[in-house]
């Protein structure tokens, strides 16, 4: 806008008349002045300092489209950077590579056990005897509150083609709240199902390692476990 | 920052500072002259004595980190060696464990404080939720604390409060197996809690500055439940309440010195003493007393809930167990629009007063049931309590603000003063 100038003088009195020249009349920043609509928004005649519009009206579509773009480009690249943060908490190459436990079971007569460590969690393995297996088969599934066959349970005891049902292979640890059950001694208690019993909340295992009585929801975990030769197992 | 209405200051050298960074006047505004009723009770102490408490948990945390070794092998010993050997490290390490407690203390007074004279209505809801959050932030910093030790109460604790999320559905045991680092707790575990355990009191710091910046937004609340109307209802807070905040701390201190000096491990359990075995569970794994009444919730949910007819379980008791746990937080945060009685002060309200002393003999009961085994009369009695505990918030607050009767409020705090002086 030149100096001294009214800002009537300057857009003719409104900004919906067109006008000649406009742009060197308000300096340059009247832009689209045919277009607006000033009037409505700001209540001010003419290109005046005041006029919220002399840029021309928002084109409120593209705006939106703009914002919800570039946001969602932001948030794939949040994620991304966020990523490998999480992924760092999960398990390292190194823990992970100690997932597999290997165990000599030569040494393990029929009705001992034998407890060893796998993934930081104690593994139950007993060498079970004929009476205990019978038992074990004996039960009706009905009787059962998380049904499993014994058969199922030691599937993959086997060498050779050979199953040894004897060897009763589960991670060591209640299904309730975590507690190491008892029963890997023959002096300890075994609860009323010749099998194991947990001291923290008096749920008691089966000979197959089954729950039959108490809090714990479900059966003894049965960990991926295979017989290496007749007398060597690899869990995990 | 309005520095245009300052009033400067006599000492140059504050003056100076207070100049470019108005730190002074704020001080002066928010700590000096900020105006405060006049008839806050003892109970008013306790939010000056819980940030105290978070002083001191910072101050001795900070010192003992520096002799702290996180790892399996040398955690345990580590804690030992500052027992034995580090000069003072019995009183710090003893301050800082006696420490976690006393914090709840104050806390949870705090909080009871806030429920019976409606100090978290409005206009302080989001007051309320701040210091909620607090309170969910302390749990979690104090757990982590617990594992530090590796004892065996550490580590059982550990574990079972982890195996809590996976009875999420479908994802909870590989959120178990992320939370630990390994597929058991183990020493990225030890590490990660050492790493936030160290985190987390300066995001409460933060939070606190929020509740502490929003309450001077609002003004205290006070015993009456009624808004300051004049000058007349009010006392700078400098010197009235910093003088009767100290009176306060003071008396608390006492109490806090005499635990650490004679019964430091009174509120301890001596299974922590045992170095974690992950092969041995402890014959009874009880979390801390401050927990107690949380830890009856969790076991209070017993039975799986199964879509009718068939054996496919909807909600495991293990899972319903956690929920209401949660739950039983999730619902603090909604107090602000479960008590809509237009009345705060529980003084003023005849049955409101009764329930809020029943809830309370309610979550002391869940502390009592929490701390036993979860056998025989226990589960009972922790089943009633729990259930209660939720009717409390959900039917009894929502109708007795439909149906109570409030006696009439004085017209001032002035008035309920000078009334109360005249009997």
């Amino acid at each position: 806008m030149k100096p001294g100038m009214s800002d009537d003088e300057c857009c003719g009195g409104g900004c919906h008349e067109p006008l000649v020249a406009k742009k060197e009349c308000c300096g340059g920043d009247c832009g689209n002045c045919e277009n607006c609509d000033c009037n409505k928004k700001s209540g001010k005649q003419g290109c005046g300092p005041d006029c919220k519009c002399a840029r021309g009206a928002v084109d409120a579509e593209r705006r939106d489209f703009l914002v919800l773009t570039a946001g969602a480009m932001g948030g794939v690249g949040a994620a991304a950077v966020a990523w490998p943060l999480i992924h760092s908490m999960n398990p390292a190459a190194d823990v992970l590579a100690l997932a597999t436990t290997e165990v000599d079971l030569s040494q393990v007569k029929e009705g001992q056990s034998l407890t060893t460590v796998w993934r930081g969690k104690p593994v139950f393995i007993r060498h079970r005897t004929q009476k205990e297996i019978e038992e074990a088969r004996a039960v009706a599934m009905g009787d059962l509150k998380d049904p499993q066959s014994d058969e199922d349970r030691v599937k993959q005891s086997k060498f050779n083609g050979q199953d040894m049902p004897q060897w009763l292979v589960m991670v060591g640890v209640c299904t309730h709240l975590g507690c190491v059950p008892l029963g890997q001694k023959p002096t300890d208690p075994h609860g009323d199902y010749d099998g194991w019993f947990c001291p923290c909340h008096g749920s008691q295992y089966d000979s197959s390692g089954r729950i039959r009585k108490g809090p714990a929801p479900t059966n003894l975990e049965v960990p991926p476990y295979q017989f290496t030769d007749a007398t060597h197992i690899k869990i995990g | 920052m309005s520095s245009g209405k300052r009033v400067p200051f006599k000492n140059p050298v504050i003056e100076w500072i207070d100049q470019r960074l108005p730190l002074f006047t704020m001080l002066e505004k928010e700590y000096g002259s900020f105006p405060t009723p006049k008839n806050f009770n003892y109970l008013w102490n306790f939010g000056a004595i819980a940030t105290f408490m978070l002083a001191v948990m910072i101050a001795t945390g900070i010192f003992l980190a520096m002799e702290y070794t996180p790892s399996t092998d040398h955690a345990f010993n580590s804690v030992e060696r500052i027992m034995r050997d580090v000069n003072w490290g019995w009183l710090i390490r003893y301050v800082h464990m006696n420490g976690a407690s006393m914090f709840f203390v104050a806390v949870f007074v705090h909080m009871f404080r806030g429920m019976y004279y409606g100090s978290f209505k409005a206009p302080r809801e989001l007051l309320w939720m701040l210091g909620v959050a607090t309170f969910l932030l302390m749990m979690a910093t104090a757990f982590m604390g617990y594992v530090l030790p590796w004892g065996q109460m550490s580590f059982w604790g550990a574990t079972v409060i982890t195996n809590l999320f996976s009875a999420i559905p479908v994802i909870g045991d590989d959120i178990v197996i992320w939370l630990w680092g390994g597929f058991s707790v183990d020493n990225p575990t030890l590490n990660r809690f050492f790493a936030l355990h160290y985190l987390l009191p300066f995001v409460i710091v933060a939070v606190v500055v929020l509740h502490v910046a929003a309450l001077h937004v609002s003004g205290s609340n006070n015993p009456t439940g009624v808004e300051p109307k004049s000058s007349k209802d009010t006392v700078p807070f400098h010197p009235y309440y910093t003088a009767k905040d100290s009176f306060g701390l003071l008396i608390f201190i006492i109490v806090y010195a005499a635990v650490v000096f004679w019964a430091p491990n009174s509120m301890g359990h001596p299974d922590n003493y045992t170095p974690a075995n992950p092969m041995v569970t402890p014959a009874h794994i009880v979390p801390e007393w401050y927990f107690l009444p949380f830890y009856a919730i969790l076991r209070a949910f017993t039975i799986d809930i199964t879509i009718p007819f068939t054996s496919i379980v909807v909600i495991s008791s293990k899972l319903g167990g956690v929920i209401l746990m949660f739950g039983a937080i999730a619902v603090l945060f909604l107090l602000p629009w479960l008590d809509r009685s237009p009345v705060r002060s529980g003084t003023y309200r005849p049955l409101f007063k009764i329930f809020f002393w029943v809830f309370l003999a309610v979550c002391i009961t869940l502390g009592w049931v929490g701390k036993n085994p979860p056998e025989g009369i226990y589960v009972i009695i922790g089943q009633i309590a729990t259930a209660w505990y939720f009717i409390h918030f959900l039917i009894v607050l929502p109708l007795l603000t439909k149906y109570e009767k409030p006696l009439p409020l004085p017209a001032s705090i002035s008035e309920a003063v000078k009334r109360k002086g005249a009997r």
